[in-house]
C-alpha cells in the first residue's frame, strides 16, 4: 500500500517506481488486460470443449440451411423452404415494423398526455396523471398479456366478426381494406416527392424574405396545401390508378384486404400505452422547464398564444425533452423483444427462439441478435443526437 | 377638512368566483373549449369507470372455495383468495412457510428503520441490510445449515421469487456498479474504455436476450462438470445487466460532487481509494438513492421477464394458474391482481424516491 510507504518524512531523492502514479497506472492496466484476456481465453476454451462433447459445429454455416418452418407475419417473401438467414431478416423486419409503429403511436399519445397533464382543466390534468401513474407502474409483460389474453382473446370468431364499415375485427385479427396500386401510381409518388422539394424551397424563400423585408408568409398552410394538392391533382390526371381490395368472408376466414394480426395489435397497444406514460412525464417536465418569464415576455411583445407556444415555448422545451425521449425510444425498441412471450414473430422470437431450438447454435445466434440490437441502439442515438444538435442553443 | 373615519365595509367577492361554483368555473369551465373537454372527458370516464367499479367491487364475489361460489356476475376474487398462498410462496413446502415469513418480517423491520428519518445509527443498519441480511435470508430460504431443511430453488416461486430476483439483482449490482462507474471516470485509457464498452453493450441489448444468454450460453462457458442452477444463472444475467445501469446512476452521482471535494481530498494527501471511500462516495451515495430506487423499480418490473426462461415468478405462477381447468376464464381477475401487487410496490417506491429527491434538492448547490 503506497500510503504506508509514504510515512517517513525523510526527503526521498528519487521516488521508487511503484510510487510514480504514471508507472503504477501502466502496471495496473497491464494487469487488468492480462486478467481480461485470461478470462476470455478460459471461457472460449470451455465453450469449445463443451461444444465438441455435445457434437455441435461452430460457425455461421447454418444460415444457409433450409429453415423448415413457417412464420405468421412476413414483410418479405418467405416460406419453409427459405434459409435460416432469411428467417433472420424476416424477424429483423418484424422487429423494425413494430418498433417504428410503436414509436410513432407512443410519441403522439405521450405528447397529448403530457400537454393534458399541464392543462388548467382540473379533470383533464387529473385524468392524465392517473393514466401516467397507473400504466408506468405495471410491468410491460403483464400489459402485453392483458391485451392479448384478456382483451383480444375473447373476440368473436370470423363468422361473428364485429363490423366497422368495411373493416372487421375478430379473433384472427383486424381486417382492413388494402390499396391496390396500378401502373400509373408512380406518377403520384413522384408528385409527392416534388411537393416535398417545393416545401423545402418555400421555407428557404420565406426565411430569406423575412430576413430582408420582415414580411411573413404562411409557410405551414401552404406546405400542407402543396403536400396534399399536388399528389391529388396528379392522381386524378393519371386516371385514379388505385383501387381498394376489400376483405370478405370466404369459408371460415376472411380473404382479401390487409390484416393486422392480434399479436401485433396486443404488442403495439401495450408498447405504446406503456411508453406513452413515460413520454408524457418527459414532455411535462420539458414544458415546465421553460420559465414563465419567457411566455410573459412573448405576450408582452404582442405575440399571440399559439405563436408563443410555437416560437418560444416548444423550441426551448424540445431541448430538455429530446435526450430522455431518445432513451425512451431505445427502451421501446428493446422492449419490443417481449413479443416472444405472445408469439409475435420478431427477431428474438423467430431467431433466438425457434432457430436456436432447431440448430443449437446458441453462441452465434445470441451474439448476432445482441449485435442487431446494439446497432439499432447506436443508429437511433446517432440520429437523435444529430437532431438534438440542430435544436440545441446556438451560443455565440 | 373632512375626515371620514367610517370606512365602507369590504364588499363580498362575486358569488361566481368563490365556493364550489367559483372552483368549477376556474378549474372546469373556464372557456367554451374547456367546458367541452370537461363534458367529453367526464362522459368517457363515467361510462368506463362505473361498470369497472361495479365489476370489481359491487357485484363481485370474495368468499368461497370453488368457482361455483362466483354467482354475482362480477369479478370472481375467490380465484385469487383460494390460491393466494401459492401466489406468495410458490411451490415452497407448506409447513416451512414460517421461514419465508420470518425473512419478510426481518426485511420489513430493516427497511422501515431505514425509511424513518429519525432512526439512530442508520449507516450501521444499512450495512447490516446490505451485507448480513442477504446471508440470513439465504439460509432461511434455502436452508442447509443450522438444522434447516434444504428447499431446492425450483420450488421457489410467486411473489417471493420476484422479490428475491429484484433484491439480489440490486444488491449484487451495487459493488459492480461502483467499480464500473469509477472505471469509466478513471484517467487510465484502457480501464476507461473497457468499462465504457461493458456498460454500453449491456445497456444496448434487451434484458430478454441477456436472460436467454444466461440460460443457454452460460452453461457452455463453465467447464463440463459444474452444474449451474437455473435461478443462479438468471441472477448472474440480471446482475450483469443491472450493474451497467447502476454504474450510470453512480456516475451521475459522482459528477454531482463539486470538483473542490476531489481537490481537497488530494490536497490532504489521501490516495485514490481513500479519497473515493472517505470523501467522494459517502457524499455521492446519498445523492444517488433516488436514482437507485428508480432503477430498482425498473428492475422490479423487469423481473417478470424470467417467465420466458421458465422460472415461476408472480406473473408466471398466476399465468400457470389461469390454465387450470377448474378455473378457466378468470384471466382478467388474475392479471388485475398481479397488476395491483406490482403497482402497489412500484408506486410506493416512486413516491418515496420523489420525496427524497425533493428533500435532497434543497441546500445541495452542487453541479
Amino acid at each position: 500500500m503506497p500510503a504506508e510507504v509514504n510515512k517517513s518524512l525523510a526527503p526521498a531523492s528519487k521516488p521508487k517506481f511503484w510510487n510514480d502514479p504514471d508507472k503504477r497506472a501502466i502496471i495496473f492496466q497491464i494487469l487488468i488486460v492480462t486478467m481480461v484476456v485470461a478470462f476470455v481465453a478460459h471461457i472460449v476454451n470451455n465453450a469449445l470443449t463443451n461444444l465438441e462433447t455435445r457434437g455441435i459445429t461452430t460457425g455461421f454455416g447454418f444460415l444457409t440451411q433450409t429453415s423448415g418452418f413457417d412464420i405468421l407475419l412476413t414483410l418479405i417473401p418467405y416460406d419453409a423452404t427459405y434459409s435460416f438467414g432469411r428467417t433472420f431478416l424476416v424477424g429483423l423486419f418484424n422487429t423494425l415494423l413494430v418498433s417504428f409503429l410503436g414509436v410513432a403511436l407512443a410519441t403522439i399519445l405521450g405528447f397529448v398526455l403530457g400537454v393534458a397533464r399541464l392543462s388548467n382543466n382540473w379533470l383533464i390534468s387529473k385524468a392524465a396523471m392517473c393514466y401516467v401513474e397507473t400504466f408506468r407502474n405495471i410491468p410491460l409483460l403483464l400489459q402485453i398479456f392483458f391485451w392479448y389474453v384478456a382483451v383480444l382473446g375473447p373476440l368473436p370468431s370470423p363468422r361473428q366478426s364485429i363490423e366497422l364499415g368495411s373493416a372487421f375485427i375478430n379473433n384472427r385479427g383486424f381486417y382492413i381494406p388494402s390499396p391496390v396500386l396500378e401502373a400509373g401510381f408512380w406518377f403520384v409518388v413522384i408528385a409527392f416527392f416534388v411537393a416535398i422539394g417545393a416545401c423545402i424551397y418555400l421555407s428557404r424563400w420565406n426565411h430569406k424574405r423575412q430576413d430582408a423585408t420582415g414580411q411573413q408568409f404562411p409557410v405551414f398552410w401552404a406546405s400542407v396545401g402543396l403536400l396534399i394538392g399536388i399528389p391529388l391533382v396528379v392522381y386524378f390526371l393519371a386516371g385514379s390508378p388505385m383501387t381498394w381490395d376489400y376483405p370478405a368472408l370466404k369459408g371460415f376466414n376472411f380473404k382479401g384486404g390487409a390484416v393486422i394480426i392480434p399479436e401485433l395489435m396486443a404488442l403495439l397497444l401495450a408498447l405504446s400505452i406503456y411508453t406513452a406514460a413515460f413520454i408524457a412525464e418527459i414532455v411535462r417536465s420539458g414544458i415546465e422547464a421553460v420559465s414563465k418569464g419567457q411566455t410573459e415576455a412573448s405576450h408582452a411583445l404582442g405575440v399571440s398564444n399559439g405563436r408563443t407556444l410555437q416560437l418560444v415555448v416548444i423550441p426551448q422545451a424540445l431541448r430538455v425533452i429530446i435526450p430522455p425521449l431518445t432513451s425512451q425510444y431505445l427502451n421501446l425498441i428493446k422492449n419490443s423483444s417481449l413479443a416472444t412471450a405472445i408469439g409475435y414473430p420478431d427477431l428474438v422470437s423467430v431467431f433466438m427462439g425457434t432457430t436456436l431450438n432447431q440448430t443449437g447454435q446458441a453462441i452465434e445466434i445470441i451474439l448476432m441478435t445482441m449485435a442487431v440490437y446494439l446497432t439499432i441502439s447506436l443508429l437511433v442515438s446517432l440520429l437523435m443526437n444529430w437532431y438534438n444538435k440542430r435544436m440545441a442553443l446556438v451560443e455565440r | 377638512m373632512i375626515i371620514n373615519d367610517d370606512k365602507l365595509p369590504d364588499l363580498p367577492p362575486p358569488p361566481s368566483t368563490v365556493g364550489v361554483i367559483g372552483w368549477l368555473r376556474t378549474n372546469l369551465f373556464s372557456s367554451w373549449l374547456n367546458s367541452l373537454l370537461t363534458v367529453i372527458v367526464g362522459y368517457l370516464l363515467v361510462i368506463n369507470l362505473v361498470p369497472l367499479i361495479d365489476w370489481a367491487f359491487l357485484t363481485s364475489d370474495w368468499i368461497g372455495e370453488t368457482r361455483e361460489d362466483c354467482t354475482s356476475g362480477g369479478a370472481c376474487w375467490v380465484f385469487i383468495s383460494v390460491r393466494l398462498d401459492q401466489f406468495i410462496y410458490g411451490f415452497y413446502p407448506e409447513e416451512l412457510y414460517w421461514r419465508i415469513n420470518t425473512m419478510y418480517v426481518i426485511g420489513v423491520i430493516l427497511i422501515t428503520a431505514l425509511i424513518i428519518e429519525s432512526t439512530p445509527k442508520k449507516p450501521l443498519i444499512a450495512a447490516f441490510t446490505l451485507i448480513i441480511f442477504p446471508i440470513i435470508a439465504f439460509y432461511l430460504l434455502y436452508g442447509g445449515a443450522f438444522g434447516l431443511e434444504v428447499v431446492e430453488t425450483h420450488k421457489w416461486g410467486g411473489l417471493t421469487l420476484t422479490l428475491v430476483l429484484a433484491c439480489v439483482g440490486i444488491v449484487a449490482s451495487l459493488p459492480f456498479g461502483v467499480l464500473l462507474a469509477l472505471g469509466r471516470r478513471s484517467e487510465m485509457p484502457i480501464v476507461r474504455s473497457l468499462c465504457t464498452a461493458f456498460i454500453e453493450v449491456w445497456r444496448g441489448v434487451p434484458l430478454i436476450s441477456v436472460l436467454f444468454m444466461a440460460s443457454v450460453m452460460l452453461p457452455l462457458f463453465v467447464s463440463g462438470e459444474t452444474h449451474m442452477d437455473k435461478l443462479v444463472r438468471a441472477l448472474i444475467g440480471i446482475t450483469m445487466f443491472q450493474s451497467a445501469y447502476m454504474a450510470e446512476v453512480i456516475r451521475g452521482g459522482l459528477q454531482a460532487i463539486p470538483k473542490g471535494q476531489y481537490e481537497a481530498a488530494m490536497a490532504l494527501g489521501l490516495n485514490y481509494w481513500k479519497s473515493m471511500g472517505l470523501i467522494i462516495l459517502p457524499q455521492a451515495l446519498k445523492l444517488m438513492i433516488p436514482g437507485i430506487v428508480n432503477t430498482f423499480i425498473a428492475l422490479f418490473k423487469d423481473t417478470s421477464l424470467v417467465l420466458i426462461i421458465g422460472l415461476f415468478d408472480l406473473l408466471a405462477i398466476v399465468q400457470a394458474a389461469l390454465s387450470d381447468p377448474k378455473w378457466l376464464g378468470y384471466s382478467v381477475e388474475g392479471y388485475v391482481f398481479v397488476a395491483f401487487v406490482f403497482w402497489v410496490f412500484c408506486f410506493g417506491m416512486s413516491r418515496y424516491s420523489q420525496g427524497l429527491e425533493k428533500k435532497l434538492h434543497t441546500g445541495h448547490g452542487a453541479r
